[in-house]
């Protein structure tokens, strides 16, 4: 892995990569986000169930080594550890790819309200004041009880909730970038505004994008999380760690485990994405120092 | 001071307009009614229902019909809890959930505040850097993990507290509930306590407080404290909303009466009236929350003015 993203490395990079690798809770919790995703990819290959296959020798069981369930089965004897791990697959992909709308939107919004500034700045900003003010999650409610049973449509919804805050922070990075000497130069050249925005705000600003983008994130995943727990989110057969804890609740006497497993999975995975978000914003952040 | 408040009140209209608007038609943009059933009723039932209701005209009529039954206080009749109205509704588990909604709140403050400002006096030590970490937990694990967590250990195995369940005037099936929307309010505002006093403990007139010889309690509580909330004051109407997000889990979970329900219930029944009316005190709330907020910055830091 490498901090700078492959661009140039000026000092900044290398210096938050060492303060990044020297916090050893963020190297810790970076390491197991890289195991769940490992085993979120490469996992239902190790063991030998199948997704929705029916084991009806071993229905209900709790965790341990036989039949190969290794977390348990659920009711219809299907296998807990390949569910687990496929939900956690689905609720990663939701919250990258959510995460990627709101970093579309966010940035292209806020670069675009920072660097021109004065009247559009403050109408844009104005605009995000109002949408900020109302209960968002509400919206998000409503559009996936009423067009829900589609993922691409949760993508959206979500995502459309999620890049005010990131229009916010690029707008806030970009007025400071505006006022520096090689803005100055590109616009004395002759580059136009598109070109200014798209080749030297934007690569100059990815610094606390980033930072947010690794706590939106986790912020997704819990929102997914919670529709699908509501039973508004992703639906049968796909499943997601939502989904699967609000089966669990219900069985929650009987088979403790089906809540604790993907439960445990999700905090797990929520738990890491905030350490190293919260790790990343303190090796970035000089000035907190 | 009363004309800033009244000014901001005004202000809030649009703002509930815009957002009762989109509900309005948001609700009603979704296919299928509030009379669909499993076994479906003759078209020329479900016709009459719909023509008690008003439901056959023409969407802007009423909605036209809608604001002016609401301009008189009417949210309306519920379509699927037939005999009840909303309001009537609304103000039956309403009571519940504010309780537990203020609790919460009132908790996470009265726990978070002291435990931030622990955290940041004692930043550079063990005990500062636990108090962090478990914060993080806090916020990190969603409601919906926690609430049956806490059931699981102290419903099941230990037997203390009920699972889940509600009798009216008891106070014990309401501790978990409780723990858990306290929760990542709690931990959110520990933190932005923290941060906010570690800056103002390097500010010039708290070192003036020291130089002039003042224990360092006095320093603290005193001088340093006010200043140092000013994040905690911007994070109360995200907290409002937060705790508003997870009753909708807690209630349901926990089996209680509350109207967090009636919000998700409302939507996939298609009961318009009972939809719009959750949204509309839901957001009445957080626009109160938001305005509550900005009277205390302005008594925290004199330097805000209320005037614009």
């Amino acid at each position: 892995m490498n901090a700078s993203g492959g661009r140039p490395c000026g000092g900044l990079w290398p210096d938050a990569w060492h303060r990044l690798m020297s916090n050893r809770g963020s190297v810790l919790a970076l390491c197991a986000v890289g195991c769940i995703v490992f085993l979120a990819i490469g996992g239902p290959f190790l063991n030998p169930n199948r997704v929705d296959a029916l084991d009806w020798s071993h229905v209900a069981m709790s965790p341990g080594l036989n039949g190969g369930h290794w977390f348990g089965t659920d009711r219809l004897g299907r296998d807990l550890f390949v569910r687990t791990l496929q939900g956690t697959g689905v609720s990663l992909l939701i919250g990258l790819f959510a995460t990627a709308v709101t970093l579309l939107i966010g940035i292209g919004y806020g670069a675009v309200a920072g660097f021109i500034g004065g009247r559009t700045d403050h109408l844009m900003m104005r605009g995000v004041e109002i949408l900020s003010g109302l209960p968002l999650i509400f919206f998000v409610i409503l559009v996936s009880v009423i067009f829900g049973r589609s993922v691409f449509l949760l993508f959206v919804s979500i995502g459309a909730v999620g890049w005010l805050t990131m229009a916010r922070i690029v707008r806030g990075q970009t007025l400071s970038i505006r006022q520096r000497e090689f803005i100055e130069a590109a616009i004395a050249t002759g580059a136009g505004t598109r070109r200014i925005i798209a080749r030297h705000i934007v690569p100059n600003v990815i610094g606390p994008v980033i930072v947010y983008a690794t706590l939106t994130v986790p912020q997704i995943i819990l929102l997914e999380s919670f529709l699908s727990f509501l039973g508004l989110g992703v639906q049968e057969p796909r499943v997601s760690l939502g989904t699967l804890i609000a089966d669990g609740v219900g069985d929650m006497e009987s088979a403790p485990w089906l809540l604790i497993m993907p439960g445990g999975f999700l905090a797990l995975l929520l738990l890491c994405f905030n350490i190293v978000g919260d790790g990343l914003r303190d090796a970035l952040d000089a000035q907190r120092r | 001071m009363i004309r800033y408040l009244l000014k901001r009140i005004a202000g809030a209209v649009p703002t509930l307009f815009i957002i009762i608007t989109l509900t309005f038609f948001l609700v009603r943009a979704a296919p299928g009614g509030p009379f669909d059933q499993e076994q479906s009723l003759p078209p020329e039932i479900v016709a009459n229902l719909q023509a008690a209701y008003g439901l056959d005209q023409p969407a802007w009529i009423q909605y036209r019909r809608y604001l002016t039954a609401l301009l008189h206080g009417d949210f309306g009749p519920s379509y699927k809890y037939k005999d009840f109205t909303v309001t009537g509704l609304i103000a039956q588990g309403l009571p519940l959930s504010l309780t537990l909604g203020g609790v919460a709140m009132a908790l996470a403050l009265a726990l978070g505040i002291p435990a931030g400002v622990f955290a940041a006096l004692h930043h550079d030590s063990a005990a500062g850097y636990a108090t962090m970490s478990l914060a993080v937990v806090g916020i990190a694990v969603p409601s919906f993990v926690v609430l049956p967590f806490l059931g699981l250990i102290f419903g099941i195995d230990l037997h203390w507290l009920p699972v889940a369940g509600w009798e009216p005037g008891s106070v014990k099936h309401l501790v978990l509930p409780v723990i858990t929307l306290t929760l990542p309010p709690l931990a959110y505002i520990a933190r932005l306590t923290r941060g906010g006093m570690l800056e103002v403990m390097q500010s010039h007139f708290v070192r003036t407080a020291f130089a002039k010889g003042l224990p360092t309690r006095t320093v603290i509580w005193r001088h340093a404290l006010r200043p140092a909330l000013l994040p905690v004051a911007g994070y109360l109407a995200p907290a409002v909303a937060t705790i508003m997000t997870g009753s909708l889990v807690v209630e349901s979970i926990a089996g209680l009466p509350g109207v967090g329900r009636y919000l998700v219930q409302g939507a996939l029944n298609r009961d318009y009236t009972l939809v719009m009316g959750m949204v509309i005190v839901y957001s009445a709330l957080l626009i109160s929350a938001g305005l509550l907020v900005d009277l205390l910055y302005a008594w925290l830091d004199p330097r805000v003015r209320l005037a614009h």
